[in-house]
């Protein structure tokens, strides 16, 4: 609509660019040691605020007796809004039912975590919640419950090491004399430096009160089943218009021609606006934006799109060309010993290609936000659930051209994450129509446009081969997957560090709990101009379905049980063993049923173990898959909250079950082709098994619950449906088409 | 523009809007009752399940010039407070996660349970099939519809 618009939108996109790969540095730098070496000390003011005491950037106790925990990360359904303060709570030793939930605001440098993967960062992703937080909180707690101490002993006058503590009370045995820990904040002062806390300051296990306990319910659930949850798209702001936004089918299109005249004539219809990432229209009412958005038709130049020639049956020759092409140019993923030579000395090999499609997140919340810009354009607030609180204040600040610091998040409940919320699209529109209409703007996708603007799970394509000795060992493993890398598009700083290694797209690739003499795992990159994305389980949903699948093959070939094989290729990993026998007895493995098949598959996920067996029968005249049972055992270290953590292991299930069976994103010319719930299949409560989970809690440190039930899913199912019919399944999803195809 | 006055929660109201406006927008954005929540907007989802007369409808189906006249009942309504026997149910099996599909559940369930009292694990499969749950939830939901029938 006017030029020097989409031009300042283009040079913000540019921006965008700048500020994510600084964001990302910066969060690759820090330390553990930055949030507890007195990073926050609050000032004695603050400390001494009337309503109660500050103790670090975690904790508020009020004079009322209350506590307020804040927690780092996103609650979009796995229960970290409680999870995280409980264990805080643990080693504050806080009288749980006093204690209030809020998030943390987006602030790294103060909330970031530990994980191996992303230290310093402040992300909602990847199942790393708790393990990231797991230590940071109980030292925060133990400090925060040292300070309480030490004012109590300075104020009674008795030696600190005199004083216990018991749900929110402060007790001096001797003296027989208890104090609230609301009453101490009424006069607690605070030392110019938090007193250090050590891990050999924290509870042995065998102490905790609240971490474990199975009657601990989640906070947020009463707000969930009577309307009062606040997620972002219910947020209201005085003085908003509403917007919608046709999205873009591809990146890099651009809309050519829009019926802007014919949209403008609907009652409460203020602005059609051309923009990069698609055709906005902005409106006084919800309804005058859907109308519109109906009746908006635009032609799209496709010229500067990569993705406008990709179509991704046709693709698929070129696809399995690389998979086999001996002289493609790979990137190494894991390696032990020399695969290559162990193949050519096999006196047996065995190869098979495998393939999985597109997947959506399909999160039942579409993407939506509510920005408000200062008049200058410099600054903004931002209303919306986001899994990356910082990433989504950096993206805003570079489409605005300006500053991380001057953008607010207001974080909000997430109607689904799924990875879909990793990427803070909406925010970025939103706070780019407001800044073009100087009012409150609240977006809400459509979801014909949330499928339109899709961050799928890429196709990907497998070459599998092994080799056997004489005496049937397997002495050789190779897996080339050819796909679009997820890190290129997601995570392009670490891609660059990696030298070009996707470590969301070829998780899973990796055999680190089997032990085989000689393996390669090597990855091909295809460009195809896809926004491609995580999703729940990232790489290892189709890794995994692949690598369990092949064990079963290479099983099959030698007339070994695929019970037996995975205990003899974990023969160095107890846990790994562990779970695999459980998964077996719980299922009663061996035990024949008629007309159903049973199939066995292991995985692992960033460090959490798991086995599962699925009970399946086929209708032969649809190609129907019908899951009956599903058994599974998770090995996840220590738990937090046992039934969170049931909860996640089903959900994750029903989820990896229906992608393995039904979801599946085509494209023609670059443009997803499916719109809505209508042509994109997700189970449904007919379709869901009974779930039987057991889990295999230790005191080894918690490694997350959220994705690991999903990649034994697919093989699970793949390897019954081999055991019941003989026939082997090589494409995800195994959709009723695909499934009659290959037994037919 | 129209104006339609009909009843929501027991409150009677009168909202000017366009005659197709579907009732969802008209119940979340200008009554401002958030609880019900839009999914897919083809009536493929169910997260925008109300009752209009004691029936369970997609809310994003039906065109607010229908509801003249009428009760419409939406989460924030369903229990003076809170404590309808599927709420407590819901809670005491831990259905929630994301909890976005969980007000479109719950008055899916009411309505069976209106009319069943003691439905059978079929019966609750066969009438919640067109509610999803992205997180899963399902075996957490029947728990639930089946822990209300028992307890009221």
């Amino acid at each position: 609509m006017t030029t020097s618009m989409t031009a300042t939108i283009d040079q913000g996109t540019l921006a965008t660019t700048v500020s994510r790969r600084s964001f990302v540095k910066g969060a690759a730098g820090l330390t553990f040691a930055f949030t507890f070496g007195g990073a926050f000390v609050p000032k004695l003011s603050e400390a001494l605020a009337a309503d109660g005491a500050r103790l670090n950037a975690w904790v508020t106790i009020g004079t009322d007796n209350s506590i307020t925990i804040l927690c780092p990360t996103s609650e979009m359904g796995q229960g970290v809004l409680t999870a995280l303060p409980l264990i805080l709570a643990e080693e504050l030793d806080a009288d749980w039912s006093k204690v209030k939930c809020e998030f943390a605001p987006g602030n790294p440098r103060l909330y970031g975590g530990i994980h191996k993967m992303f230290p310093g960062a402040q992300v909602t992703l990847a199942s790393v919640s708790v393990p990231a937080y797991f230590m940071p909180l109980r030292l925060a707690g133990a400090q925060a419950r040292r300070l309480l101490l030490d004012n109590v002993a300075a104020q009674w006058k008795v030696p600190v090491a005199e004083l216990t503590t018991d749900r929110s009370t402060v007790i001096h045995q001797k003296s027989r004399r208890r104090i609230s820990y609301g009453d101490v904040a009424k006069f607690a002062r605070m030392p110019d430096e938090l007193p250090k806390v050590a891990e050999t300051d924290l509870k042995k296990t065998s102490q905790f009160k609240l971490i474990g306990r199975k009657d601990i319910k989640r906070v947020d659930v009463p707000s969930k089943v009577n309307g009062t949850a606040r997620y972002g798209i219910d947020v209201q702001v005085p003085g908003m218009v509403y917007a919608t936004v046709l999205q873009t089918p591809m990146d890099g299109a651009k809309p050519e021609s829009v019926n802007t005249e014919e949209v403008m004539k609907i009652k409460g219809v203020t602005r059609v606006i051309p923009l990069p990432f698609g055709v906005a229209v902005v409106g006084d009412t919800v309804e005058a934006t859907r109308s519109a958005r109906r009746m908006l038709r635009v032609s799209w130049n496709t010229s500067e799109a990569k993705a406008a020639p990709f179509d991704s049956e046709r693709s698929k020759d070129e696809y399995a060309q690389k998979g086999k092409d001996p002289g493609a140019e790979t990137k190494e993923w894991y390696t032990v010993g020399d695969a290559d030579k162990a193949l050519v000395d096999a006196a047996r090999t065995i190869e098979a290609t495998y393939w999985s499609e597109h997947t959506y997140h399909a999160q039942m919340e579409p993407m939506n936000a509510v920005a408000q810009v200062s008049d200058d354009g410099q600054s903004a607030e931002i209303w919306v659930g986001t899994q990356v609180q910082p990433l989504a204040a950096a993206v805003v600040a570079g489409a605005l051209k300006t500053t991380p610091d001057k953008i607010k998040i207001n974080l909000q409940l997430l109607g689904g994450g799924f990875g879909r919320r990793i990427w803070p699209d909406a925010p970025v529109q939103a706070a780019v129509i407001a800044s073009i209409v100087k009012k409150p703007v609240k977006l809400i996708l459509t979801r014909e446009d949330d499928l339109a603007a899709a961050r799928p799970r890429p196709m990907t394509h497998h070459t599998l081969k092994a080799g056997l000795d004489n005496g049937g060992n397997l002495t050789g493993w190779s897996h080339r997957i050819v796909a679009e890398n997820v890190d290129a598009v997601a995570a392009p700083p670490r891609f660059q560090a990696t030298g070009g290694k996707d470590l969301i797209g070829w998780r899973g690739m990796e055999q680190e709990y089997y032990t085989i003499p000689n393996i390669k795992a090597e990855g091909v990159r295809e460009i195809r101009g896809m926004r491609v994305h995580a999703w729940r389980g990232i790489g290892a949903g189709y890794n995994k379905f692949v690598t369990e699948s092949f064990v079963d093959e290479i099983a099959a070939a030698r007339g070994v049980d695929p019970l037996a094989i995975r205990i003899e290729l974990t023969k160095d990993h107890p846990r790994a063993a562990a779970v695999i026998r459980a998964a077996a007895e719980m299922a009663g493995w061996g035990r024949k049923r008629p007309d159903r098949g049973l199939g066995l598959a292991f995985a692992d996920y960033h460090d959490t173990l798991t086995a599962a067996v699925a009970e399946i029968s086929v209708d032969h005249s649809t190609g129907k898959i019908k899951v009956h049972n599903y058994w599974i055992a998770v090995d996840p270290g220590l738990i937090i909250q046992p039934d969170n953590a049931l909860a996640q292991i089903e959900s994750a299930v029903v989820y990896g079950l229906s992608g393995a069976l039904s979801e599946e994103l085509t494209i023609k010319d670059g443009a997803v082709q499916q719109s809505n719930f209508g042509d994109y299949h997700v189970l449904r409560m007919a379709d869901v098994p009974q779930i039987h989970a057991r889990i295999i809690a230790s005191n080894n440190p918690p490694t997350g619950m959220g994705e690991v039930g999903v990649p034994c899913v697919a093989p699970a199912v793949g390897n019954a449906v081999f055991a019941l019919t003989g026939k082997r399944l090589r494409h995800l999803p195994m959709s009723p088409d695909r499934v009659r195809k290959a037994l037919a | 523009m129209t104006t339609v006055a009909f009843t929501v929660n027991g409150k009677a109201v009168s909202v000017e809007a366009e005659p197709d406006t579907p009732l969802l927008w008209v119940v979340r954005e200008h009554l401002k009752l958030t609880g019900t929540k839009f999914g897919c907007g083809s009536g493929a989802c169910g997260a925008c399940t109300v009752h209009l007369d004691g029936a369970a409808v997609r809310s994003c189906q039906v065109a607010f010039e229908q509801v003249q006249g009428k009760k419409v009942t939406t989460i924030e309504g369903l229990s003076p407070s809170s404590n309808h026997p599927l709420q407590n149910a819901w809670i005491a099996e831990q259905v929630p996660q994301c909890g976005y599909c969980q007000s479109g559940q719950i008055m899916q369930a009411a309505e069976l349970l209106a009319k069943t009292r003691r439905p059978t694990r079929d019966q609750i499969v066969a009438h919640m099939n067109g509610n999803i749950c992205r997180c899963g939830t399902y075996p957490r939901i029947v728990r639930a519809i089946e822990r209300a029938a028992r307890e009221s």
